[in-house]
């Protein structure tokens, strides 16, 4: 297993090389100029000038690059061209607040998706499969935006309930800190738990068919303990892969929670550098994701390990 | 000892004094600002931010008369190149430093040599200072400029620590230390900017909280839902279709202030190849259009009656304003025999561009078909606002929809748009009567004279239109009904003087 984890961490490094090309060359095609951007309403042509240089604006592309590069193994991913703040500083301020959001959107989808898939799978054609079918529809079909307007205007403004939008590190105000997250988490959890839901089901479907589970139910074990034990663990396997890939849709749906929520994370921090043409931090924010997902899906494979026996004896 | 068990004593005595009192100030801003150095920063919500951190030398008040804030009292020497001021006398920045007269010089040095400063052009006539006593200094100019007081009631005014500075240098933003009412405390990029009341403040009397928390939340709608639940206590920039809801709950209030800025429509003039088109040589296809506009209808369809109608670089209420040319009424046929003199009977194309928001967009369509019906059939490119600025920069453009955020002194909403080669003269507008009458209003300051060459200017604007004036945006604030003592300004500022919270 470990050689397999080396030989992945391997092929993933030219995979980092060339993200890290992709970024910075798309950054270069993207419209408008971050320095006039910077330069804001006044455009002082003297300012405009001085900026070029200080940020070396006027250097070969690939100079600005290998400069960016170079500063990156070293462990310094520039500076905000907006704030002055160090990127990593930033980085490091902002991964714990998505993370916070990712995981607890995480327990929302699976405490709602893997339960609801099972159930619709075992009570296939009744009348909870096909309301759990609608549920996960609408879980996907909602918009994220629109959802968190309702919830805010419903539950914040309306019953004053939980807070609007803000957030409060957990290092603060353990109790608030949850309860801020509440809503958000619970906005972009849904449209997760619809996906894990129609994938529970599918595999369950699958597994439940098989001629060991046959077997099973033929020796009389209990049905409980047929599709918890015998079933979901054969099930597990596309679904933990399915979790790690939702990872990728986890940091997607945090943009835009997060701007709704006014949470000041991973996804509100790339958003607003893309509108201000802040390169450094949209080039920091893109490569750390991107390892970010390649981390996940290493790890996935790895629990394959753990859930497979057959792959452990290779 | 004695000093600081009296400070203790006085601070406990004004906590219990203030304990019924509500602490904490929240107030939600529309975006986060940029870097907190007064020289180095731009954004307008910055600008917001400083009014609780950064005293100026000079303020305004409402109807624009400059006031003392740091400066107690000032005076011109007969020429108008020498500007002697007098001090406020027992001022300490945040971290102890005495405000004097050399801190003055040290700020003004500042501003116009740090090599990131954006307020060179600001302070560009200052040819050197002399400081003549602890609190009194003069400002030496090159030439009369008539602007310079309204510079030094904004960000070149603001007095930063000189020790701080020093230290700090370029990164002094992150910790700002001035000598306004509130002092730096924290924050927490995109989330929140965090003040505590400074004990020390010259006039701390009038400033009623402890604290004032800054709260960049982006979507209007999620910035009065914060208000409507109780977690902020005011918020900057309501937006216009939610000013009647607001109005109807009685837990909420609406204030609101006409801005200094305008909106309207640039034309490219003789901005590189594409300024060489129909509507950039032909100046009676730009008033056919303006005829076709009718402002009052885009004021109440688009802005629910919040912007009123312009066709100056000065909003109508302002004294800079020519009541001679007054808004004209809209006319589709006046429009097509204008359009049929210049040779288009048949009518004509026109390519607008405009900022990918929904209200600018609003607005052009609007326009558009109003336009339409004199026979201007207008296309409309959405942009993203800096690759529109960049765009009307570098001359590719034909129109192009945008604004200016205003300033005090009536210089800075003309002279750098309308002046030959000035530095936002995207239309590359030139006329040479224009350029001496606005040269000659920037170096007087005889009100009366600078009043008729900004006349005659517009006079001649007026049928020239390299920009078609449209309207005035308005700054609508709104409060939770326990906030007394709000003052809306022109420019759009929180002033927090005076500004209780009732339980």
């Amino acid at each position: 297993m470990l050689s397999f984890v080396a030989r992945r961490i391997v092929i993933a490094i030219p995979t980092v090389i060339l993200i890290s090309i992709f970024v910075f060359g798309l950054q270069k095609l993207l419209p408008g100029d971050p320095i006039l951007a910077m330069a804001g309403e006044e455009r002082d042509p003297e300012t405009i000038a001085f900026l070029r240089e200080k940020y070396r604006m006027n250097d070969p592309v690939w100079v600005q690059y290998a400069t960016w590069i170079k500063g990156v193994v070293t462990g310094n991913l520039g500076i905000s061209l907006r704030t002055n703040q160090p990127v990593t500083e930033l980085i490091a301020q902002k991964l714990p607040v998505t993370i916070q959001l990712a995981l607890m959107a995480l327990v929302f989808a699976l405490v709602i998706g893997i339960p609801a898939g099972i159930l619709s799978a075992v009570k296939k054609g009744t009348i909870t499969d096909y309301v759990a079918n609608v549920v996960a529809l609408s879980g996907l079909s909602i918009p994220n935006f629109w959802l968190g307007i309702m919830l805010i205007l419903l539950v914040a403004v309306k019953w004053q309930a939980l807070p609007a939008s803000g957030y409060v590190p957990p290092g603060e105000d353990l109790w608030l800190s949850l309860k801020t997250m509440l809503m958000p988490a619970f906005v972009l959890g849904t449209a997760l738990a619809a996906t894990l839901m129609r994938h529970t089901r599918s595999a369950m479907l699958g597994v439940l068919k098989s001629d060991y589970v046959r077997t099973a139910r033929a020796k009389g074990l209990a049905e409980r303990r047929v599709i918890l034990r015998h079933a979901f663990r054969n099930a597990l396997t596309p679904i933990v892969t399915l979790t790690a890939l939702l990872f990728g849709e986890l940091i997607a749906g945090a943009v835009l929670t997060e701007q709704i929520f006014t949470i000041p994370g991973f996804g509100k921090l790339v958003v607003d550098a893309v509108f201000n043409r802040d390169y450094a931090v949209v080039q920091g924010i893109v490569l750390v994701t991107a390892m970010g997902f390649i981390v996940m899906n290493i790890l996935a494979d790895a629990a394959y390990f753990v859930l497979n026996p057959r792959l452990r004896k290779q | 000892m004695t000093f600081r068990k009296t400070t203790l004593l006085a601070a406990l005595l004004s906590a219990t004094a203030l304990s019924a009192q509500a602490a904490d100030f929240r107030f939600a801003l529309e975006s986060d600002p940029d870097i907190l150095d007064p020289d180095q920063s731009r954004t307008f919500v910055g600008r917001i931010v400083y009014t609780a951190l950064c005293d100026k030398l000079v303020d305004i008040t409402p109807d624009l008369e400059i006031v003392p804030q740091l400066a107690t009292e000032w005076s011109w020497n007969d020429e108008g190149t020498a500007l002697t001021m007098t001090l406020r006398e027992g001022v300490t920045f945040h971290d102890g430093t005495p405000f004097d007269a050399e801190a003055v010089a040290a700020n003004i040095e500042r501003s116009q040599t740090m090599e990131e400063s954006r307020r060179k052009s600001e302070v560009a006539s200052i040819t050197g200072t002399e400081v003549l006593g602890p609190h009194q200094i003069r400002i030496d100019l090159a030439q009369p400029d008539a602007t310079l007081l309204a510079q030094l009631a904004d960000r070149a005014g603001m007095m930063v620590s000189p020790t701080a500075a020093a230290e700090a240098g370029a990164d002094f933003g992150l910790a700002p230390v001035c000598s306004g009412p509130y002092k730096f405390e924290e924050r927490v990029a995109q989330d929140k900017i965090v003040l505590s009341k400074f004990a020390e403040y010259w006039n701390a009397g009038e400033f009623h909280f402890d604290t004032v928390t800054y709260l960049p939340i982006p979507d209007s709608t999620v910035r009065l839902a914060n208000l409507q639940s109780g977690d902020v206590d005011a918020i900057n920039r309501l937006a216009a279709t939610d000013v009647a809801q607001v109005r109807n709950d009685p837990s909420l209030k609406v204030e609101e202030a006409v801005s200094l800025g305008y909106q309207g429509i640039t034309f490219n003039i003789g901005n590189g190849e594409r300024g060489d088109n129909p509507w950039g040589n032909d100046a009676r296809l730009r008033k056919a259009l303006e005829l076709a506009i009718d402002r009052n209808a885009i004021n109440q369809v688009v802005f629910e009656g919040t912007a009123p109608a312009g066709n100056q670089a000065f909003p109508p209420n302002s004294p800079w304003y020519d009541t001679s040319l007054p808004v004209p009424e809209r006319d589709v046929e006046a429009a097509k025999a204008l359009l049929a003199e210049a040779g288009y009977e048949n009518g004509i194309d026109l390519e607008v561009q405009a900022p990918n928001t929904p209200v600018n967009l609003q607005l052009m369509q609007v326009i558009q078909s109003m336009a339409a019906e004199a026979g201007i059939n207008i296309s409309i490119t959405s942009k993203e606002f800096a690759t529109m600025l960049s765009d009307q920069t570098a001359g590719d453009f034909t129109a192009s929809q945008v604004g200016w955020s205003g300033r005090v002194d009536p210089d800075g909403n003309i002279h750098q748009f309308m002046t030959t080669d000035a530095g936002l003269n995207d239309a590359k507008y030139s006329n040479e009567e224009v350029d001496r009458l606005l040269d000659e209003a920037r170096v007087t300051t005889d009100m009366a004279a600078r009043k008729e060459s900004y006349d005659a200017a517009a006079k001649i604007l007026n049928e020239d239109k390299p920009i078609i004036y449209l309207y005035h945006e308005t700054w609508i604030w709104a409060l939770d009904d326990a906030i007394e003592g709000f003052v809306p300004y022109p420019d759009g500022m929180f002033r927090l003087a005076g500004v209780t919270k009732s339980e």
